[in-house]
C-alpha cells in the first residue's frame, strides 16, 4: 500500500508540531523517520495510524483519503515503544485480541491457526501461554510485532521498535526486522532518534527537525551528501570550523576549501573525525594536541586550531604524538555551508 | 578481607535492637488502638449473655436500622463505583479544560468535615432550603428519609473509588487503549476487555473502602436523616442512640453488628484477591512450553 502524506500540519502549544509534511511512501517500501526528541516524527507517524488526527493536510493509502478514517478501521498495525502488551493476557491471547475483535469474523481454530503462525514467524513458538511479563524485552518487542500483524494491516507502524532493548539485542532484532521486512513485502514507517538504526534498517531515510523535512534519501544519499549542517551534525560526529565563504571558496584562515554554490558571506565546514591527517609538514591548518584517548581499535586526539577551535580526529592506535606537540589538520571532504 | 565483627547488623539499616523497637512500638499501638477496642466490643456484647445479646439483635428497631444500613450500601455503593470509574477514567484518558480543578473538587469531601455536608444538605434540600418549597409540593420526601441518608453517604464517599483509580491509570497511561483500538477494538471491547481487568484491584479496593464507609458514616446521615427509631435510623445512629438510653450491651451488641458488617467486607476483599492472585499464577505460565495446561479461555 502507497503512503502519501499531502502538506500535514500538527499544532501543539509545546513542541512536536509538524508543520507542512510531504512525503510519499512507495508499497513495499521501509522508511525511517530520523530526527532529534520534538521533531515531530512520532506525532507524523502517529497520524498515519490515525491515532492523532491532522489540523490540516491530507494523507492518502494508496488512492484512497484516509485522514478522516478512524483508527479502527484504517487497517494499520501499530507497534508502541513501550510495547503495549496487555499484561492480563498471555502472549497467545495478545496476538489474538485483534482477531477475535475483528469485524471479520473468524473461527477459534482458525485464530489459533494464525497465532501458532505467527509465534513461528517471530520465532516464539514455545512461549504462548507465558505473560508479558515473564518474557524478555526482546521477545516483547517480538510478540508486539506479531499482535500487530495478526490484524493483516496494509501498513506497519513502529514507534522507536529497538529503543528500549540494549545494544546487542538491538543489533540482532534489527537483522531480523529487515528479514521479516522483505519476506512480508508490507510497507512499513518506522520512527527513530538513532541514525545508525536508521541507516542499517531503512531504503530510504527521512530526516526531520523542528517539525519540517530537512532530507530524504536513501542511507548512501544522505550520507554522502548531506543537505546542511543539521544533517551532518545529526548523523554522526563532526567537526566544524568558522570559514569566510568568497567565490566558490571557503576559507579557513588562508587554507582554501572547495565550496561551490555556497552564497558568499561567513560559512562554516564540517568534516568527520575520520577525515582529518595529522601532519608536521606546513599542510593544511596549524594547530596543536590538546589530548589522546585510546579506544580498542584506534587513537581519538583532541586538538585546538590556532585560532583556538577545538578539533577532534581518528588515527591509528600506533599515532606517535601527544599532548602539546603542534602540526597542521589535513583535512579531506570537507562539507562548506552557509553559517547557520 | 575485613571479616564482619559480631553484633553488626548484615545489612546497613537493618540492627537487630533498632528492628525489635520498632516492631514493638508497632505492635503495643495496634494492640491499644485497634484489637483492645475490637475485644472490648466483643466482651461487652455478650456481657448479659447470648439471650441478651440476640434479643438486643432481633429488636424490630434495630433489624430496620440494620436493613437501612445495608438498603443504603446497595444503593451508593454501586453509584459512586459508576461515578468513581468515570471520573477516573474521564480525567487520566482525556485531556479538557478545568481538569485539575475537576481533581480537586473530587477530594473535597475528604476534607469538609461530614456534619458540613449533612448541614448543607439541610439548606438546599431542607423546607427552608433552596429546593424545600418546589420538593415539598411535589411531595417528594428528600430530607428525613431514605433518599437523604443515601445523598449524604454518597456524598462523603464519593472520592473513594476515584481516588484509587486515578493514579493507577495516570501511571498506566492511554498506550494500552490506544493498543487495542489500533486493532480494532470497540471504545466499550477495550475497556471491557482491556482497561477494567488492568484497574480491577484498585477498583475492589476502592469499593471496600466506600463499602466500610457507607455502613458507618455517622456525622453527615444524623444531621439529614431526622433519628425516627425504626424509620430513618442507620445502624451506627441505633448504636447511638441505645448508648444514650444506658442501653451499652444493647448497643454494643449493635456495634458488634456493625463491625461483623466490616470484616465480611474484608473478607470479601481478601477472598476476591486470592482467586484472582490464583489465577495470575497458573502453573502453565511458569512451567512455560511444553505445558499441558488447557487452552487459555477468554
Amino acid at each position: 500500500m502507497k503512503i502519501r502524506l499531502d502538506n500535514v500540519v500538527k499544532e501543539f502549544q509545546t513542541f512536536r508540531a509538524v508543520h507542512g509534511v510531504s512525503l510519499d511512501i512507495e508499497s513495499g517500501e521501509l522508511v525511517a523517520l530520523l530526527g532529534p526528541s520534538g521533531s515531530g516524527k512520532t506525532t507524523i507517524l502517529r497520524m498515519v495510524a490515525g491515532l492523532e488526527y491532522a489540523d490540516g493536510g491530507a494523507i492518502y493509502f494508496g488512492e484512497e483519503n484516509a485522514t478522516d478514517i478512524p483508527v479502527r478501521e484504517r487497517g494499520v498495525g501499530f507497534v508502541f515503544q513501550h510495547y503495549a502488551l496487555f499484561p492480563h493476557m498471555t502472549v497467545g491471547e495478545n496476538i489474538a485480541f485483534g482477531m477475535k475483535v475483528s469485524k471479520v469474523r473468524r473461527s477459534p481454530e482458525a485464530i489459533t491457526r494464525r497465532v501458532a503462525e505467527l509465534l513461528d514467524l517471530v520465532q516464539l513458538g514455545g512461549l504462548k501461554d507465558r505473560f508479558p511479563g515473564q518474557i524478555s524485552g526482546g521477545q516483547r518487542q517480538r510478540v508486539a510485532l506479531a499482535r500487530a500483524l495478526a490484524v493483516d494491516p496494509r501498513v506497519l507502524l513502529l514507534d522507536e521498535p529497538f529503543g528500549a532493548l540494549d545494544a546487542n539485542v538491538r543489533r540482532d532484532l534489527r537483522r531480523w526486522l529487515r528479514k521479516i521486512h522483505d519476506e512480508l513485502g508490507i510497507t512499513t514507517l518506522f520512527v527513530t532518534h538513532d541514525q545508525e538504526e536508521a541507516l542499517d534498517l531503512a531504503d530510504r531515510v527521512v530526516i526531520l527537525n523542528k517539525g519540517k523535512i530537512v532530507q530524504e534519501g536513501t542511507p548512501e544519499a544522505v550520507c554522502r551528501n548531506p543537505a546542511d549542517a543539521f544533517v551532518m551534525n545529526f548523523l554522526g560526529d563532526a567537526n566544524r570550523l568558522d570559514a569566510d565563504i568568497r567565490g566558490g571558496k571557503a576559507y579557513v584562515g588562508d587554507v582554501a576549501f572547495e565550496a561551490g554554490g555556497v552564497a558568499d558571506g561567513s560559512g562554516q565546514i564540517l568534516f568527520r573525525p575520520a577525515d582529518v591527517t595529522w601532519r608536521e609538514d606546513g599542510h593544511g591548518i596549524a594547530a596543536r594536541i590538546v589530548r589522546v584517548i585510546d579506544r580498542p581499535d584506534s587513537r581519538r586526539v583532541l586538538a585546538l586550531t590556532g585560532s583556538g577551535q577545538p578539533v577532534e580526529f581518528d588515527t591509528a592506535p600506533e599515532f606517535p604524538h601527544r599532548k602539546g606537540e603542534a602540526g597542521f589538520l589535513d583535512i579531506r571532504r570537507p562539507r562548506a555551508y552557509s553559517a547557520a | 578481607m575485613a571479616h564482619p565483627g559480631k553484633g553488626k547488623p548484615p545489612r546497613v539499616g537493618d540492627n537487630p535492637v533498632f528492628r525489635r523497637t520498632l516492631l514493638a512500638f508497632v505492635l503495643v499501638l495496634v494492640a491499644l488502638m485497634i484489637v483492645a477496642p475490637l475485644v472490648v466490643i466483643a466482651v461487652e456484647a455478650f456481657s448479659r449473655g447470648v439471650g441478651y445479646f440476640a434479643a438486643s439483635i432481633a429488636d424490630p428497631d434495630t433489624r430496620h436500622a440494620i436493613l437501612l444500613t445495608v438498603v443504603t450500601a446497595l444503593i451508593a455503593v454501586p453509584v459512586n463505583t459508576a461515578f468513581g470509574v468515570a471520573a477516573a477514567w474521564a480525567i487520566t484518558k482525556h485531556d479538557f479544560r478545568g481538569k485539575r480543578l475537576l481533581t480537586v473538587v473530587i477530594e473535597l469531601p475528604f476534607s469538609v468535615s461530614p456534619i458540613v455536608a449533612g448541614v448543607s444538605y439541610l439548606f438546599v434540600y431542607g423546607l427552608q432550603g433552596l429546593f424545600g418549597p418546589a420538593l415539598q409540593s411535589a411531595e417528594i420526601k428528600i430530607l428525613f428519609a431514605l433518599p437523604g441518608i443515601v445523598l449524604a453517604s454518597m456524598f462523603v464517599t464519593a472520592p473513594f473509588v476515584a481516588r484509587e483509580l486515578i493514579p493507577l491509570m495516570q501511571a498506566q497511561g492511554r498506550d494500552l487503549e490506544e493498543a487495542a483500538t489500533s486493532l480494532g477494538a470497540s471504545g466499550w471491547r477495550t475497556f471491557v476487555s482491556v482497561t477494567l481487568p488492568n484497574i480491577k484491584w484498585a477498583l475492589l479496593y476502592g469499593v471496600v473502602l466506600c463499602n466500610s464507609r457507607v455502613m458507618g458514616e455517622f456525622g453527615a446521615v444524623s444531621v439529614v436523616s431526622g433519628n425516627i427509631r425504626g424509620q430513618t435510623n442507620t445502624l451506627p445512629l441505633h448504636i447511638e442512640l441505645l448508648y444514650h438510653d444506658y442501653n451499652a450491651a444493647g448497643s454494643f451488641a449493635a456495634a458488634s453488628i456493625l463491625a461483623g458488617l466490616a470484616i465480611v467486607t474484608l473478607i470479601a476483599k481478601v477472598a476476591l484477591e486470592r482467586q484472582g492472585a490464583g489465577r495470575v499464577q497458573r502453573p502453565s505460565q511458569l512451567a512455560g512450553a511444553d505445558s499441558i495446561t488447557p487452552e487459555v479461555k477468554p
